[in-house]
């Protein structure tokens, strides 16, 4: 996994609720057997429409995504992730999140930034106005920091030690998991007798 | 290993408690998974990332495979013959690549599959109950969030992406953080006519799409107590849509009864000694929830969406709400932009809104049960001019067990289409799919924009709900049909 510790970019305001993943990548494209190749899928439906915001040239190469509240319910899709990643993102703001988007995107160095919707609300009408505002995520002191016209912001936000631990460090959760072969091997052999096998 | 503290514990926490590996401060419990079940869609990457660390699946014992959502269900093509399980069939090159990256995969590693043409072949949430491999008190995990309706049987089963697909065939194992515990407590009985789809509609309508974010929650209550073992899978099924993270009910002499002489189920004296521990699978009188919510079926009735998400449904007897009058700003403009996208007028009494097509099957409500209870509606009956009716069961058993009873027959001298077993017109990535601007009554579980086909327009109801409909050519219910 990409390492993730401080990144800075300029954002895109999608200023919708309930963005499943069905929204962020259509099912039609989850044909594919590969991890790569998914950012032409990417809100493919939304962005027929000429109005749709990621056909707005001022926003092309934003690597922040700001979102409303229950982005990325639904589906497990980990391809939603895999869409967001290969079109350039580093980061989703949001105020809430789908418990396995969230989950997936943890493992794929996709940062899941929860906000309250205050502070959301002040990054879509920083962007709006400029597109060029750069945003800085980082992870290191669990803050996002903007240039309001007024004033510095900077919003703190939870992220639980292990997994900030991962994305600093980049690390593999299989590799960690397999250091402890012993106690899985331990469990293994103290399982109830009855328990069904496939077969 | 259940009742081995002093503490009085949920469910939920015994079950979860019974699977620990390791558990250290600051980090998540290594849960031990001992049901892992695939499908074509979210595993090939797994595979490939095993295949790139020269991993092996740790577990090929307690891995199982099928084919179930970009397989196609037949019919429209004269010549398709599930039987066959011929990847000719499938027309579209890429879904067959990946079907045949599922059997090259499961070929390559050991994993057993019940590939197209299997007679255990069906949907990967249909299928693990009904062959007996799910049950009380197992840790069960897909790539699927609809895993949640395994839970039905007392399991802690639950949605993972890919990477963890990956992580589970490699050390059979998952890290994860404790959710939180919630209960849903359905007090009284469902009236005549309304099901359990109606009452879990009904639920998310009132909760919100993020009410149960973050929680494991077990549903209770002498309403689904009565449930049966299919009504309960579609309440547990529908938990995601709800954004908790698994949804359980206790398991009691129904779920005994249902798993009793099904093929992986325990024999002789293993079944009485899974059955003495499954019965010390229930929340303690002593134990707290963090969270509680309260439903009176007694108020519940035939149900059904009117916008894009499983949140946005009201009573059939109801009209489409004006966004006018929701006080939430958030939830006003998702409303807006529902009932746009719907097509709808606010106002317009629920039951006149007319549908093109209707659907009945996905693991929501494609099993004997639900199929007999649309039967049973549309008996005597036809499907309106207007209507193309799919019937799609649940697996390659549910639809042997369908023909043996005759449903076959009501469902196609009504009109309907008679299909084989997949996922079907669920999410629009195989041919079943709406055409854009078409409108369906489905007994699946996802309105959202474009789920059964780009631009189609979707709305949740029950099986029973699903063969009045189509009759009528509008929403309607049983009783409006005499």
């Amino acid at each position: 996994m990409e390492k993730f510790t401080v990144h800075t970019g300029t954002a895109i305001p999608l200023r919708r609720s309930n963005v499943d993943t069905d929204q962020i990548i259509p099912a039609v494209y989850l044909k594919r057997v590969t991890r790569t190749g998914f950012a032409d899928g990417l809100f493919s439906a939304w962005r027929e429409d000429p109005a749709f915001v990621f056909n707005n040239p001022v926003f092309a190469g934003a690597s922040i995504l700001v979102a409303g509240t229950e982005f990325g319910t639904g589906s497990s899709r980990e391809h939603a992730v895999w869409a967001l990643r290969d079109y350039g993102f580093r980061a989703v703001i949001a105020p809430r999140f789908g418990d396995i988007f969230r989950g997936n995107a943890l493992k794929e160095g996709l940062l899941p930034v929860e906000l309250e919707l205050k502070a959301v609300e002040a990054l879509w009408d920083l962007v709006e106005s400029d597109p060029t505002a750069r945003v800085t995520v980082d992870l290191t002191a669990r803050e996002v920091r903007a240039e309001l016209p007024a004033s510095t912001a900077a919003w703190t936000f939870a992220l639980d030690d292990f997994s900030r631990w991962r994305l600093l460090e980049g690390l593999d959760d299989i590799g960690l998991t397999l250091r402890n072969e012993d106690a899985i091997t331990a469990y293994e052999e103290r399982r109830l007798s009855f328990l069904p096998v496939v077969g | 290993m259940v009742g081995d503290t002093a503490k009085p514990r949920t469910l939920a926490e015994k079950v979860w408690d019974a699977h620990v590996v390791r558990s250290a401060e600051g980090e998540p419990d290594l849960l031990f998974i001992d049901l892992h079940l695939l499908h074509e869609v979210t595993s090939p990457q797994a595979f490939d990332g095993l295949r790139m660390a020269g991993r092996p699946v740790r577990r090929t014992d307690l891995t199982l495979a099928t084919e179930d959502h970009n397989t196609p269900t037949g019919y429209a093509d004269p010549a398709f013959n599930s039987r066959r399980g011929d990847l000719l069939t499938i027309a579209d090159p890429t879904s067959r690549t990946q079907i045949e990256t599922l059997r090259r995969n499961c070929a390559e590693f050991g994993v057993k599959l019940h590939p197209l043409g299997d007679e255990q072949q069906g949907i990967v949430h249909v299928i693990g109950p009904q062959l007996g491999l799910t049950q009380p008190g197992l840790t069960i995990v897909c790539g699927d969030s609809h895993t949640s309706t395994h839970g039905a049987f007392g399991a802690l089963a639950f949605g993972i992406g890919t990477s963890e697909v990956e992580h589970v065939l490699a050390t059979q194992t998952l890290p994860q953080s404790r959710p939180k515990t919630m209960a849903v407590t359905v007090t009284g009985e469902l009236g005549p006519g309304v099901t359990a789809k109606d009452l879990v509609l009904a639920l998310i309508a009132q909760v919100g799409t993020g009410g149960g974010r973050g929680h494991i929650v077990e549903y209770r209550g002498e309403a689904i107590r009565k449930l049966s073992m299919e009504g309960r899978m579609t309440i547990c099924n529908m938990s995601i849509e709800w954004g908790a993270k698994a949804g359980m009910i206790a398991p009691d002499e129904t779920t005994f009864a249902y798993l009793r002489g099904r093929e992986h189920a325990p024999k002789g004296e293993a079944w009485d000694a899974a059955v003495e521990y499954w019965r010390g699978l229930t929340t303690d009188e002593e134990a707290t929830f963090d969270t509680e919510v309260i439903l009176d079926a007694t108020q519940i009735s035939p149900f059904v969406t009117w916008g894009t998400n499983p949140g946005q449904g009201a009573s059939l007897n109801s009209r489409v709400p004006n966004p006018e009058e929701i006080v939430d700003e958030g939830e006003r403009a998702a409303a807006e932009r529902a009932l746009e996208y719907m097509a709808l007028e606010p106002g317009t009494p629920l039951r006149e809104i007319e549908v093109d097509v209707v659907f009945v099957g996905s693991c929501t409500n494609g099993r004997l049960e639900d199929l007999r209870a649309a039967a049973e509606v549309l008996r005597g009956h036809h499907v309106a001019d207007s209507v193309r009716m799919l019937v799609v069961p649940g697996s390659a058993v549910v639809r042997e067990a369908a023909e043996q009873e005759g449903l076959d027959k009501v469902f196609k001298d009504a009109g309907a289409e008679w299909r084989f077993a997949g996922c079907s017109m669920c999410l629009g990535m195989n041919p079943d799919t709406l055409k854009p601007g078409e409108r369906s009554a489905s007994t699946s579980n996802r309105n959202f924009e474009g789920r059964q086909g780009r631009g189609g327009r979707t709305h949740l109801v029950s099986p029973t709900v699903a063969a009045a409909t189509a009759v009528l050519g509008h929403l309607a219910a049983p009783a409006d049909l005499n």
